[in-house]
């Protein structure tokens, strides 16, 4: 039911938008028809320059994203594991977190100049914080009777890490997973719009240089299309498997 | 009689029961698997030192099933804790199995109040967990542990996750998951304290037969003293403030015992006589103290253990 309803909320839409387009107050390059932006989509996808658009923002985002995972779930361990880590690196990743990672760009373009690597950087950036912190606060709410538990059947070392805190923290680091990736996807598409080279929000860019009004808006439905596929078809299930699993969600 | 219609009781001689009350123990001969020599123990909080444990010597032998009473916050789970190697000692050595014990290890296996099983994992990964780390290969590990979730009656279970399980349930695979271990030694603190009296019932009958079974040597932790005779072999009975061993008595009954035998209930009462002045001293120092709220609390922690004693008989 909930889903008719929304497929009759979008087809509302679609049909305002048509009736504005009619109406014909703004010119084409302002408005566009759907029917016109439906064209530059299926053109899009017909002559691959959004496939391909969607192949490098994902390759950047895989490279980016992948690495602040590693990286972010380790130092988390660290942090929430030593002390002498969380008096240090602790801080250090607190105060950083507080800046917004597009201020991370001059810095990513004096580095590594304008290329692939620098948006990497970006949307590495974007998502390392979150992912470390959600990590630490995993670590810190693991129960200790399940590491005291462990330790009598002879759990030592990395062991302990990877058969028991890593799995016990995993609704944390999930939901830090998820919150770093809208981190990365939103600097992913700053880094493509102020940085020259291909990708989805390059695209755009040439929509907007083009004046090819229909063209932002195709690009731009692809880029909200991937965003949903992802945060709600793919992280907030799994958030929700794991809760579950895991005994923490009450339904 | 209550007895019959569980059917596990046997009709006792009352000639048969004998409470002894001995002040040392020390069988000769025998190598006792488990040695607790001049143990202390005392933990630094606010308000000063705390002297929790001091000069606790006790010997365990092989197969012997030891339960420790004592009121509730007498040290019992401290001394359980410095025994797995959990905790250390200030003072004192504890030897195991031949050598010292010097932190965790797993001829030692711990069965806490509550199950601690682990949630990501299913229930017969679960009893595996240990086996896996021992480096067991997969299939192996796998039969093992399917064993010893029959033994405790939850192979119907093996694939449910830890969410799905009632506690008593959770009791069992935790059981289970510690004898998969096959340890020297079943440490058991309050296990069954969270569950209601029919699964406790049923629990206790499945320990003994499991431990007639293994022969395994066992520390049981409680403060019911009704479970204590019920299981044990020996009974040591915890004084507090600080903790010191106040006496010990020996359980002299047929095995499978039945939590409601008369036997069972006149041997409680005996011992809860003796623990009753321990218990009178810790409401009595704590009435003492200015601390008004937690002498409430100390007491009312205490009510469960007077109740189910007294009930039944
Ligand atoms: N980590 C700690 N720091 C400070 N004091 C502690 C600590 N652990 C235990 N204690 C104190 O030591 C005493 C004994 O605690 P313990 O948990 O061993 O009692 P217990 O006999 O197991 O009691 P219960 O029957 O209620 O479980 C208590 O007075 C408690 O306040
Ligand atoms: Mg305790």
């Amino acid at each position: 039911m909930s889903i008719l309803k929304r497929v009759i909320f979008f087809a509302l839409l679609v049909g305002l938008w048509e009736l504005l387009y009619k109406c014909g107050i703004w010119p084409e390059y302002v408005l566009p028809s759907p029917v016109t932006v439906c064209k530059t989509l299926i053109r899009g996808f017909h002559d691959k320059t959004f496939l391909y658009g969607i192949a490098i923002s994902m390759k950047r985002i895989a490279i980016g994203y992948g690495l602040s995972i590693i990286t972010g779930i380790f130092l988390g361990l660290l942090i929430g594991r030593i002390r002498i880590c969380e008096e240090t690196l602790g801080t250090l990743v607190s105060g950083l977190q507080t800046l917004p990672t597009i201020c991370w760009l001059p810095l990513s373009l004096l580095w590594f100049g304008l290329n692939d690597k620098a948006i990497i950087f970006l949307v590495y950036m974007g998502a390392v914080l979150s992912i470390t912190i959600a990590t630490e606060s995993g670590v810190k709410s693991v129960p200790p009777l399940y590491v005291r538990a462990a330790k009598t059947m002879g759990a030592k070392g990395w062991k302990l890490y990877f058969e028991v805190i890593i799995p016990s923290s995993l609704p944390h680091i999930i939901t830090g997973m998820k919150q770093g990736w809208a981190y990365a996807w939103r600097s992913l598409m700053a880094g493509e719009l102020l940085i020259v080279g291909l990708g989805l929000g390059h695209l755009l860019m040439v929509g907007r240089e083009l004046n090819d009004m229909s063209q932002v808006i195709a690009v731009m439905i692809v880029i909200i299309v991937i965003g949903i596929i992802v945060d709600r078809l793919f992280f907030i299930k799994v958030e929700q498997r794991i809760r579950e699993r895991w005994g923490l969600a009450k339904g | 009689m209550v007895t019959e219609s569980v059917g596990i009781g046997n009709i006792m001689d009352v000639e048969d029961v004998k409470v002894k009350s001995r002040a040392q123990t020390s069988v000769d001969g025998i190598m006792p698997k488990l040695r607790i020599q001049h143990v202390s123990k005392s933990f630094q909080s606010k308000h000063g030192l705390t002297y929790v444990l001091e000069d606790i010597n006790l010997e365990i032998q092989p197969g012997e099933f030891v339960c420790i009473v004592g009121p509730s916050g007498c040290g019992k789970t401290t001394l359980l804790n410095i025994v797995a190697g959990l905790e250390k000692a200030d003072k004192g050595e504890i030897w195991a199995n031949g050598s010292k014990v010097n932190g965790a290890g797993t001829d030692r296996v711990v069965i806490f109040q509550e199950a601690a099983l682990f949630p990501w994992l299913s229930v017969v990964k679960n009893v595996e967990f240990g086996l896996k780390l021992k480096g067991i290969g997969s299939r192996e590990r796998r039969e093992m542990a399917l064993e010893y979730l029959k033994m405790v009656h939850l192979s119907k279970f093996q694939h449910a996750h830890v969410h799905e399980l009632s506690g008593g349930m959770k009791q069992r695979v935790a059981i289970a998951r510690a004898l998969a271990m096959n340890p020297e030694m079943l440490l058991m603190d309050e296990p069954f304290s969270a569950l209601d009296a029919q699964t406790r019932w049923i629990l206790h009958y499945e320990l003994q037969n499991i431990w007639m079974k293994t022969k395994k040597t066992i520390m049981f932790i409680t403060h019911n003293i009704r479970e204590a005779v019920c299981l044990a072999d020996r009974i040591i009975l915890l004084s507090t403030t600080p903790g010191r061993i106040k006496c010990e008595f020996f359980v002299e009954l047929p095995r499978p015992r039945d939590d409601n035998d008369v036997n069972v209930a006149e041997y409680s009462t005996r011992i809860m006589k003796e623990l009753k002045s321990e218990i009178n001293k810790v409401v009595k120092c704590e009435m003492d103290t200015d601390s008004c709220v937690e002498c409430d609390i100390k007491c009312t922690t205490e009510e469960p253990a007077k109740t189910d004693i007294g009930g039944g008989i």
